[in-house]
Parts: structure tokens; sequence; C-alpha cells
């Protein structure tokens, strides 16, 4: 069997986050942060060497500015509708996930202008497009690193400047590419960004964070939920201290030393390479997918400019049927449909019916691209 | 008794400052918080009063809002 479908979830896990996530609920079962005693203390240690540790691996000198979340959803919706007020416009792109969309689109309904900038054919952004949109100001520019569709990278360097010139906030959506690309604040100069845990960094689903940049005024940032901190109890209103202000309630202690592992696997491996075996394996499986009578496959042509996640469609074929095909004949796993992307497949001109999506990862091998092209191959012809 | 104590706002300083201090190669125990004291977060965290200035200037360089106190 050979799964292909690490853009929606990354499997298999590396041991060492299983035996993270184990140790942990074995060893220390406190709830951390909220009590003095030994396993509280334990647990507690553990979730903060993974924030620091993320802090770092993201660029951000304040370990108390990575914020952890149930999944990069979550994170976005923190900062989407802690961050606007109504009047204010949001400049956004054409190759959006509804994480993005659908806040918004809700932000629209209470008094926030949103102007989403169109993508190429290829999910391409151009910067002088969001240099258009934003001359009529914004107070947020939010912009998806990589495509979850076709892998497009966006230029968010560029962008992040053009919105600062234009006196807005940057937020990025790294769902894609925590993991994968290097992500360095000072470097990207961005304000925050959400990611998620549970794709390319490894570890297990409910994990993700909102980073705040070192300069991020938190003042700016209205919290989502509000709760139970172990922090200034004797006050019935929130915090203001991070990363408190916007960690109420329990976090998930044991997904969290779960993704310390995954993110210690990450380092251990190095994102160079990781991305040079994943850009080895889409060039390969992008060439053999053009070479099959019938296909169209989406996404630059330029290898360099996309994550290893690659679309294609075949003419007359529905794709739900070569994604079944594909599981019930080959025991390969991939996610056909619109990827929880209208707006994406709208600028890719794939919707609404969507695209086979082939998204190896870091334990794919070139010989399994092989057995999946001859497969594709098969399925394409009957 | 010999000893100091620090108390912080978040869980997250207290053990962040743990890290610092202990990577300094001071000697300091994570405590739950005394209560007459404070009841703020669940831990505090004990040193060595001759470690005071050490402690104090460590923690403002790393910009770790707290506040020491002599420990009774």
């Amino acid at each position: 069997m050979i799964y292909l479908d690490n853009a929606a979830t990354s499997w298999p896990k590396p041991g060492s986050v299983t035996a993270a996530m184990t140790d942990f609920l074995e060893r220390a079962g406190g709830n951390p942060g909220r009590s003095g005693h030994r396993l509280s203390i334990a647990a507690g240690r553990i979730v903060y060497d993974t924030r620091e540790a993320l802090a770092e691996f993201f660029g951000i000198g304040d370990p108390l500015r990575m914020i952890f979340t149930l999944n990069a959803t979550h994170a976005l919706n923190i900062a989407i509708q802690g961050l606007l007020q109504p009047g204010q416009r949001v400049v956004t792109g054409g190759m959006e996930h509804n994480a993005v969309m659908r806040p918004l689109r809700e932000m629209e309904k209470r008094g926030i202008k949103v102007e989403v900038v169109p993508a190429e054919k290829d999910g391409t952004l151009s910067p002088s497009a969001f240099a258009a949109a934003l001359e009529g100001g914004a107070r947020l520019v939010v912009v998806n690193h990589a495509s979850n569709i076709c892998g497009t990278i966006a230029p968010v360097k560029e962008i992040a400047a053009l919105a600062h010139a234009a006196g807005a906030l940057v937020l990025v959506d790294a769902a894609q590419t925590a993991g994968v690309l290097p992500i360095d604040f000072p470097t990207l100069d961005i304000d925050l960004l959400a990611f998620t845990g549970h794709k390319a960094l490894h570890g297990p689903p409910g994990t993700g964070g909102l980073v705040l940049s070192d300069s991020f005024d938190p003042a700016l940032l209205n919290p989502l939920v509000r709760g139970g901190t172990g922090s200034r109890s004797e006050y019935e209103v929130q915090p203001d201290d991070l990363p408190d202000r916007y960690e109420s309630g329990t976090p998930n202690g044991v997904g969290i030393a779960g993704l310390g592992a995954g993110l210690a696997w990450v380092r251990e491996r190095g994102l160079e390479a990781i991305r040079a075996h994943e850009l080895a394996l889409s060039a390969r499986l992008r060439r053999g997918l053009a070479e099959i009578p019938g296909l169209t496959v989406y996404g630059p042509q330029n290898l360099e400019l996309a994550t290893a996640v690659i679309s294609f469609t075949q003419a007359g074929k529905r794709v739900s049927e070569i994604g079944y095909r594909l599981d019930d004949e080959y025991e390969i796993f991939c996610r056909v449909g619109l990827h929880c992307a209208p707006a994406a497949h709208r600028s890719l001109g794939t919707f609404p019916e969507g695209t086979v999506r082939l998204a190896p990862g870091p334990t794919t091998t070139l010989g399994d691209i092989e057995t999946v092209l001859g497969a594709v191959r098969k399925v394409a012809r009957a | 008794m010999n000893q100091g104590v620090v108390l912080f706002h978040t869980t997250t300083s207290a053990l962040r400052a743990e890290k610092i201090l202990q990577k300094a190669g001071l000697s300091v125990k994570l405590i739950p918080t005394p209560r007459e004291l404070s009841s703020d977060c669940g831990m505090a965290l004990r040193f060595e009063l001759p470690d005071w200035e050490t402690v104090e200037k460590g923690l403002a360089a790393a910009r770790v809002e707290c506040e020491l106190h002599w420990l009774g």
C-alpha cells in the first residue's frame, strides 16, 4: 500500500512521536500549569520545551509568543476574528483554504470588507496584483504559504513588504509548509503565522499554533476563547499575559508531547534534506503524469515554486472514480474533490469537479512513485 | 531559611525562568506558589538568597515578568 495523502495528514508518524505521547501519559500525567506538584511540573516542562523549540524553529525570540492551538484552522480563527473591526478591509489571495475563507466570509457579515486578489491558472500570486489591491489600504493581509491543491508557493516576503508599506498586518497560513519550507519570522517579516502539527511537522492531530512576531502588539488581538489559565486566578477577567491570553482550558499536553518529538525528527533530518527528497519525488511524479495521454496536471512548471502536492484531472473521467480505483485496485491512497478549498479550485479552473491530489511524504520512495504512475496509467486507459 | 522565591504571572514564565537559571548554573526548584505571597500561577521558583542579584539580572535580561520575594 502507498500513502499519498500527506497534505491531509502525514503518515506514518515517526516512532518517537508515539513514544513521546505514551511517555507523557504514563510518566507526566499532571495538568500542565495548573498545580505545583511534580506531575504537573513534568507535564508543564514538556509543553514548555515544545513551545521553546517551535519558537526557535520559526525564528521567534520570545517563546511566550508561540501560542498552542488545536490546529491551523483554530489559529487562523483566533487571528481573523481577533484582529478585525467593522469597517476594516482585508486583502487575501485566490488560493486560500476554507480555514481562511469561511472566517473571512463570516467577518464580511460583520461589516469587514474582503478583497480577493486573483491567482494565475497555475496558482501563482503576483505581488503587483497585491500592490494594486493594497492601494485602497487594508488592516490585514492573509496569504496561504503554499497551495494544498497544487503546491504553488506564494511570494510571502514580497507580499509582506507591500502589506507593511500599506500599513497592513500580515497573517500567513503555513498549514502546508511548516516542516517543509524554511519559515523564519525576521526573514519573511510577517506578523502572525498559523501552523498545524499533524502534517509536515509529523505530530498528532489536535496540535497546532499561532505564532506572533516579536514586534506584534498583543493588545491588537482579542482572544477568541476565554477561561481558566492557571494564572491570575483571583480575577474574573481574562489575563493579558502571553501565552495565557489565548490559551484557556487544559491544553492537549499529550499531543504537544508528540508534536515536540515530530519537530525534533524534522530538525534531525533537516529541512533541506526533506525538501530535496520531496522535490525529487514531485519531479518524477509530475513528469510521469504529464506523459499520460488525457491527463491535465496543475501547478507551476518550475518545480522549485511548489511543494510536493500534485493535482491532476482526466477529461471524461470523474475524479472520484480515479480515486476509488487507485484505492480499491492498487491500494494507493490519495484525496479527490475540492480539498476544502473552493476558491483555489476556481482559480485553477477545476471547480466544482475538483482534482485527484497526490501528496508524497518523507517516507515515500521513488519506487513508490513508479508504482503509482503505472497504476494511474492503467486507470486512465480503461 | 536562606532562600528566596520568584513569582510569575504565568506557568510558562516559571518554566522558562527555571530553564534560564539552570543554564546559568544556579540551584533552583519549582515549588507550589506560597499562598501567603500570591494567588497567582500555581508554580513559583525557589532560589538561594546569595543568588538574588544573579536571578534578578538574569530574568530581567530575558524580559521575564516576575517578582522576587524573601521566603520566610
